[in-house]
């Protein structure tokens, strides 16, 4: 068993010099995660309010004022400009100073009066299928409210629905994306930082001289992913710190539980890295090999889109990516309040991706001395 | 003799490419031996090879006694190595390389202050020992990889092409390490383009396209029949510009090489012809002499391409 790790412990108090050593990088791998946590952090909302919007009244009655009052009340629609034609109007959106549109005919009033149904169209940009969604769905609903309340003659609904969202009361976007985004900050902070490492000792020959050595493959590895892992800690720490106390977003379950079951991920892709590392012959090969793994793990892990409305190759694509098991168990502990009842899978899953990525990676790097 | 390192009829390929050719020699104990050859011939293969780092396609070695085949690991306990490219950690201190190596062999606290302070004395590196490996000169980085190649006291050092790319006196000072080393007991093998190197080696092997060509002492190679095939004789020719008459005498009837060697052009020609040659340069002073160390090789490298023509 010890011949199995020979060499890890001069190779781990090693590597924790080179890092001391060079405190530029350091100070910049740790340094950037936590811009980036705040540059998304804050840029990113998916809530619709406030879409720009134009207004062609040409009704200009008291009935078509409260309508438009109705709109701007519901907080989604921002009326903006007035148009004063039809062609104004669609100018307006093609030239996208409005997403929307509302065009109240002349004859609103009149038909309101008479009984007869009243038509107001409502144009939406469909560029962003989001906007374009919220924008339908708030109209419609600001017309039913209207017909009723005008049909009804004492003015109380019969039904009136009252929804209540769990975990995240207020929907704020950071609740959601702060968490998912941890993990994507860790992992490209720590491929590249293990990946560029093991590379920089190839270019420089010192791997070479290591494989002459009794240094065990596993040894070489594990020594050289604990600092690593230990610098991903503290940088995991800071982000959940920032989380907190800017971002506002409350961890609802246990902080322990969260850090405990934040190692099976580090080790998931610190053997990733080392996998890269040993394909990479030289630093920049390394950087564009780490940089191939963000894409995937954001766009299928279920960071941004529903891991649930993928077509199934790509549902089956995302059980592959690690940070789809992470972003489960930071969303559920910090959201949820999960426990480890709950997310002792996700975890399971990590361990066992993580020590297979160590053994691959060890595997290629005996191989790879031969050549 | 009991050889310290063996290989026996060592073949190493890469797929289609044989970059290791049935080459088998034995070193003995104490012994400097030296590897010369182009550059790809398959010098280091046969390193890595005998390290244990890389399966023989056929044949087998031994080291110390044990088989490359399967004590590779015991193997590279009692092996140093070291290479052109140092292998050092250039922002580690130079106390810091030596420290990792130890740790790497295993040596515990005790025994690896002993053996620091052993090769910091050998190597006369002591005053470096705060500085980073990084700012050392070329000549400093040779012969702390050198100390960090003997941290564990191995019996038998590998070093390939050890001395490129340093000043001559570097390179002096690290033979006369070897050589002090070697008084030790320790068992060197040498790869190196250097000829002069390889003349100081007790014993030389040349590799060509993966064979290996010849092999015994600097006398025993000056004397090989296929050096000095019959009829023909080793000349010196003392001439007051060799450069201008080199072509001419390469175009002589009975000339089979010509070289230019200092002041002074080295032929070998038809011992027949020698007559005619003095008769054709009357200015110049024409002598018999030994073949050195390259002419050797460079008679042996035509014949092969000869051969295979």
């Amino acid at each position: 068993m010890r011949g199995l790790f020979r060499g890890l412990v001069p190779v781990c108090r090693k590597e924790f010099l080179h890092i001391v050593r060079d405190p530029g990088t350091l100070f910049f791998a740790l340094l950037i995660p936590i811009l980036q946590l705040f540059l998304f952090g804050f840029a990113v909302d998916t809530n619709v309010r406030q879409i720009p919007t134009v207004v062609l009244d040409e009704s200009q009655t008291q009935e078509s004022r409260r309508l438009l009052e109705s709109f701007a009340g519901s907080d989604v629609f921002a009326l903006r400009s007035y148009a004063t034609s039809p062609e104004g109007l669609y100018e307006t959106i093609r030239s996208g100073k409005a997403r929307a549109g509302i065009r109240i005919p002349f004859d609103y009033a009149r038909r309101l009066q008479d009984g007869t149904t009243a038509t107001v169209l409502v144009l939406v940009d469909g560029s962003d299928s989001t906007v374009a969604g919220q924008a339908m769905s708030t109209s419609t609903g600001v017309a039913l409210k209207e017909s009723l309340v005008r049909v009804l003659p004492d003015g109380t609904l019969p039904i009136e629905v009252r929804p209540s969202v769990l975990y995240n009361p207020a929907t704020r976007s950071a609740n959601f994306f702060v968490p998912g985004l941890i993990a994507i900050l860790l992992q490209v902070m720590i491929i590249l930082l293990i990946a560029l490492s093991l590379v920089r000792e190839r270019e420089h020959g010192t791997l070479e001289q290591l494989t002459m050595t009794p240094v065990a493959p596993l040894g070489l590895m594990v020594g050289k992913m604990i600092p690593y892992g230990v610098l991903a800690f503290g940088e995991l720490c800071a982000i959940l710190t920032v989380m907190r106390v800017v971002f506002l977003v409350p961890i609802h379950g246990s902080v322990f539980l969260l850090l405990a079951l934040s190692a099976p991920f580090l080790l998931t892709v610190l053997g990733v890295g080392l996998v890269i590392s040993t394909r990479a012959h030289t630093q920049a090969e390394a950087f564009q090999l780490a940089m191939g793994t963000i894409l995937p793990s954001v766009f299928l892990s279920g960071y941004i889109f529903l891991i649930e409305n993928m077509p199934l190759f790509f549902r089956g694509i995302s059980q592959l990516i690690p940070a789809t098991y992470y972003i489960e168990i930071l969303r559920g502990i910090i959201l949820r309040g999960a426990g480890m009842g709950e997310l002792w899978v996700q975890a399971l899953v990590l361990t066992l991706m993580g020590c297979a990525a160590i053994l691959v990676a060890a595997r290629l790097f005996v191989k790879q001395g031969a050549a | 003799m009991t050889a310290i390192i063996a290989a026996d009829r060592l073949t190493i390929r890469f797929g289609a490419v044989t970059a290791v050719s049935d080459v088998s020699f034995e070193v003995a104990k104490g012994e400097i031996f030296g590897f010369l050859g182009p550059n790809g011939s398959g010098k280091t293969t046969i390193i890595k090879a005998l390290c244990g780092l890389l399966t023989p396609s056929e044949g087998t070695g031994r080291i110390l006694g044990m088989d490359i085949r399967k004590d590779a690991a015991e193997i590279r306990r009692h092996v140093g190595y070291m290479s052109q490219k140092f292998g050092l950690y250039e922002d580690l201190t130079v106390a810091e390389n030596l420290a990792f190596y130890a740790g790497v062999y295993g040596l515990d606290g005790e025994r690896a202050e002993e053996r620091t302070h052993e090769v910091q004395k050998l190597t006369g590196i002591e005053p470096y020992m705060k500085r980073r490996a990084g700012q050392l000169s070329g000549g400093w980085k040779q012969r702390l990889a050198l100390a960090c190649a003997i941290i564990h006291s191995p019996e038998v050092l590998f070093l390939d092409e050890p001395t490129a790319g340093i000043d001559p006196v570097a390179r002096r000072a690290l033979w006369d390490l070897l050589f002090q080393l070697s008084g030790q007991g320790v068992t060197f093998f040498v790869t190196t383009h250097y000829m002069d190197e390889a003349e100081r080696c007790g014993r030389v092997g040349y590799i060509y396209l993966s064979k290996l060509i010849a092999i015994g002492t600097v006398a025993e190679l000056q004397k090989l029949p296929e050096a000095n095939p019959a009829g023909t004789s080793r000349v010196q020719i003392d001439t007051a510009n060799p450069s201008a008459m080199l072509d001419t005498v390469r175009g002589m009837a009975g000339v089979r090489e010509a070289t230019i060697f200092g002041r002074s052009i080295h032929a070998l020609a038809e011992t027949d012809g020698l007559g005619a040659l003095r008769a054709k340069l009357p200015q110049a002073r024409v002598e018999t002499i030994e073949p050195s160390l390259e002419d050797v090789f460079v008679t042996l490298t035509y014949q092969i391409m000869e051969a295979s023509r």
